[in-house]
């Protein structure tokens, strides 16, 4: 598609803290969403003549029902720790890309209406009338948030711009205003099941095609079962697993873990998506009906155990919200969670990443490897956001840092970490989360992506590192797209189980 | 009985009045609003007694400033040490006889006013200096930092350069605090600082001073990482499930 022209950013050793520029991105604006999206997910599709009122009751509302956004909102003393956190700011200059400023473009509507200074002395404490050149701010500026809670973790508070963000797009959706990208997925993976809209057959055939791959490739007749029920396990994984380059590698290296491992599995053409797009739009119902698919699945399938492939916000919503959304967990006593929870083998966390899964079975000896298999590749790993700042794996806290790169240890000679500060908790957005990973934000997504390439570009040219190992379906497409602006090969971005299909060795 | 005794008595009750009932409404606004899901920043602790840790570790040592921009933990951390110490040395105005532990806070809570001002001057002037800071400076942000730091100068100037009678002082406060009012020494330093004390305390409730009890509840913080083996659900979102059985 047609965009309009922008620099990509220099990159240098050290990510600089530029100076502010303001406006430099107020005019990015994604595609806003037509009637057809609009109306399935229960939203107006233009603004109505009370759209102001509409817009502060769901505020009000939305302030009554998380203490997130409340505490958020009161909170904030403007100290300023965060304004260079943002690989947004970073990469733009734009200053309502800090993440005070963007909080800000709600907070001061908030202040506005709902406390006692905001009332009688706005100008004294920031506070401003909703305007549609406030909501216009508010739709491009949430549309450069990809809710990855790096701020939150240098916030004296702990305040996390993605509650804002999130509440602000559940405010636009409310008064009319949506994104076509995410709201078009959120129909989809309704509709059909799966954020691409691939249906059943299609994704049968997909999978009976791949059989023959890897029969042709290894000369072992790996499987890949679909709605098998009284499968013991069942995997939820992003459907871009089942079509893209490098997704599909990984779907490769999951069947091959599994068949080593002789366990009965199934993939569920009604659970054919781990991704959960409600997530970005801070709607607590929409998230919920998207995960809803995965408990009917599994009740319908009577899986004992569900695992998760390699998604990064899929992971913060299966490990954090499936409890809570779906009963898929455990701790519940209500007849909602028992029924699940009946069905499911309480000597296994529940839901369970593959990463997981894998590394136990690596203790256990139970997978074999060659890693000289894997010696062309000096290989560097990105801790993706939603799983670095939002869930866990293992028994530690910190386990999503570890065990990944266990995993490739296990697999491969050759790994180098970048650069401490870009890893681990203070890891970088790869760009292109939180339902921005679309062509009409490409500007915002190169620019986004610069701390993470600067970091990238200094193990390129000082250990030789020639692949991006990978545990997200969306930083997977986005590196793809970004890395050649940047002039590194797409070919080098992986998932971490595409090392594992490299290696493992099967009989 | 004086009507400048009668002010400031009227003043400092009502200030305390609408501090004392202002935030124990946030709290329990803060409380009474469920946190529906489970959002720690992790990596965070798994158990009760860790996320107690980790707060006293925000709480007291700054844990994520001290991460995040060792300028502002500096003069942040400084600031709050400070008032502390200063906050707790003024207790000797309500006590007779004064504990121990107070007294022997005296020299520590006297020089303690420096640190107090440091920190503030240090945050006022980052307000000017970095272009980041300054863009996000309402005029709140400023006035907060010149009542602090004015609150502590005047204070500092009548405990180092120009006494003011203590003596009288504290027969006023001790008297406040069982209703028996005593005239309120007629010091201008002395009578500036209550009044800036007094605006401070009625601010409080409405400013962004709420961080103090806010941080408590922020789920950011306070929530523990145990999704999987707990079931955690707002009262709301029960009501919403309860059809889906």
């Amino acid at each position: 598609m047609a965009v309009a022209e922008f620099d990509v950013p220099t990159l240098t050793e050290y990510t600089v803290v530029p100076k502010i520029n303001p406006g430099a991105m107020a005019n990015i604006k994604s595609f806003v969403s037509p009637q057809g999206p609009q109306e399935y997910l229960g939203y107006p599709w233009e603004l109505a003549e009370d759209w102001k009122e509409r817009a502060i009751d769901k505020m009000g509302d939305l302030l009554g029902k998380y203490r997130s956004l409340r505490v958020f909102m009161d909170a904030c003393v403007h100290c300023g720790a965060c304004t260079d956190k943002c690989h947004y700011f970073l990469g733009t200059a734009d200053p309502n890309n800090m993440p005070v400023a963007r909080q800000d473009l709600m907070r001061k509507v908030y202040r506005r209406y709902f406390t006692l200074p905001g009332k009688i002395a706005p100008w004294l404490v920031g506070a401003e009338d909703l305007t549609e050149d406030t909501l216009n701010q508010w739709y491009t500026y949430y549309h450069q948030c990809s809710e990855c809670r790096r701020c939150s973790v240098y916030c004296p508070y702990g305040i996390d711009t993605a509650e804002v963000t999130m509440a602000g797009r559940e405010i636009l959706n409310h008064v009319g205003v949506g994104q076509k990208y995410s709201n078009e997925i959120l129909v989809k993976v309704q509709k059909i099941g799966n954020n691409l809209g691939l249906p059943g057959p299609a994704l049968e055939d997909t999978l009976l095609g791949l059989e023959e791959d890897i029969e042709a490739d290894t000369g072992v007749p790996v499987k890949m079962p679909l709605d098998v029920v009284g499968a013991e396990i069942m995997l939820v994984t992003p459907s871009a697993d089942f079509f893209s380059e490098p997704h599909v590698e990984s779907l490769i290296g999951y069947a091959k873990v599994f068949h080593a491992a002789g366990v009965s599995w199934t993939l569920s053409s009604k659970a054919s998506e781990a991704g959960n797009f409600g997530l970005f739009n801070g709607s607590y119902e929409t998230m919920q009906n998207v995960a809803m698919r995965i408990r009917d699945a599994a009740l319908e399938l009577g899986c004992k155990r569900i695992i998760v492939g390699e998604c990064g916000h899929a992971w913060r919503v299966a490990y954090s919200f499936w409890n809570t959304l779906t009963g898929v967990g455990y701790g519940g006593d209500d007849p909602f969670s028992k029924k699940l929870q009946d069905q499911l083998d309480h000597r296994y966390p529940q839901p369970m990443h593959i990463c997981e899964y894998t590394w136990d079975l690596i203790q256990n000896d139970v997978l074999k490897f060659d890693k000289s298999l894997n010696d062309d590749r000096v290989i560097t790993f990105h801790d993706s956001c939603n799983v670095a700042r939002g869930s866990r794996m293992g028994d530690e806290p910190g386990g999503q840092f570890i065990i990944p790169r266990n995993i490739i240890k296990a697999v491969a000679n050759n790994f180098h970490d970048m650069s401490a500060d870009t890893i681990g908790e203070g890891t970088f957005c790869c760009g292109g989360g939180g339902g921005l990973l679309t062509d009409d934000l490409i500007e915002v997504r190169v620019k986004g992506a610069l701390p993470r390439m600067n970091a990238y570009n200094s193990v390129v040219q000082g250990q030789g590192v020639n692949f991006l190992a990978l545990i997200c379906a969306i930083c997977k497409a986005q590196f793809t797209k970004v890395l050649p602006y940047y002039g590194f090969d797409r070919g080098q971005v992986g998932g971490v189980h595409q090392l594992v299909s490299t290696a493992i060795k099967l009989d | 009985m004086t009507s400048l005794t009668v002010i400031f008595t009227g003043l400092l009750y009502i200030a305390t009045i609408i501090f004392i009932v202002g935030i124990a409404y946030r709290i329990y606004e803060y409380s009474r609003t469920p946190a529906p899901l489970v959002i720690p920043t992790t990596p965070a602790p798994t158990s009760n007694s860790g996320v107690a840790m980790r707060m006293a570790r925000e709480v007291v040592l700054f844990e994520s400033l001290f991460k995040s921009n060792k300028w502002i933990w500096v003069f942040g951390w400084l600031f709050h040490v400070g008032l502390a110490l200063v906050l707790l040395r003024h207790i000797r105005y309500f006590q007779e006889p004064v504990w121990f532990w107070v007294e022997f806070i005296q020299p520590f809570g006297k020089y303690a006013s420096f640190m107090m001002i440091a920190g503030l001057a240090g945050l006022w002037a980052r307000r000017f200096l970095v272009d980041r800071v300054r863009y996000i400076s309402t005029p709140s942000d400023h006035l907060m930092l010149a009542l602090l730091l004015a609150i502590g100068i005047s204070g500092a100037l009548m405990t180092f350069v120009v006494h003011t009678d203590i003596v009288a002082l504290k027969a006023f406060a001790l008297g406040l605090l069982v209703f028996d009012l005593h005239p309120v020494p007629e010091d201008p330093l002395l009578l500036i600082h209550l009044g800036l004390v007094a605006l401070l305390m009625i601010i409080f409730p409405i400013s962004k001073l709420l961080h103090a009890p806010g941080i408590f509840f922020s789920p950011t913080r306070n929530q523990k990482d145990d999704p999987r083996t707990t079931r955690h659900i707002a009262p709301w979102a029960a009501e919403l499930e309860r059809d889906k059985a």
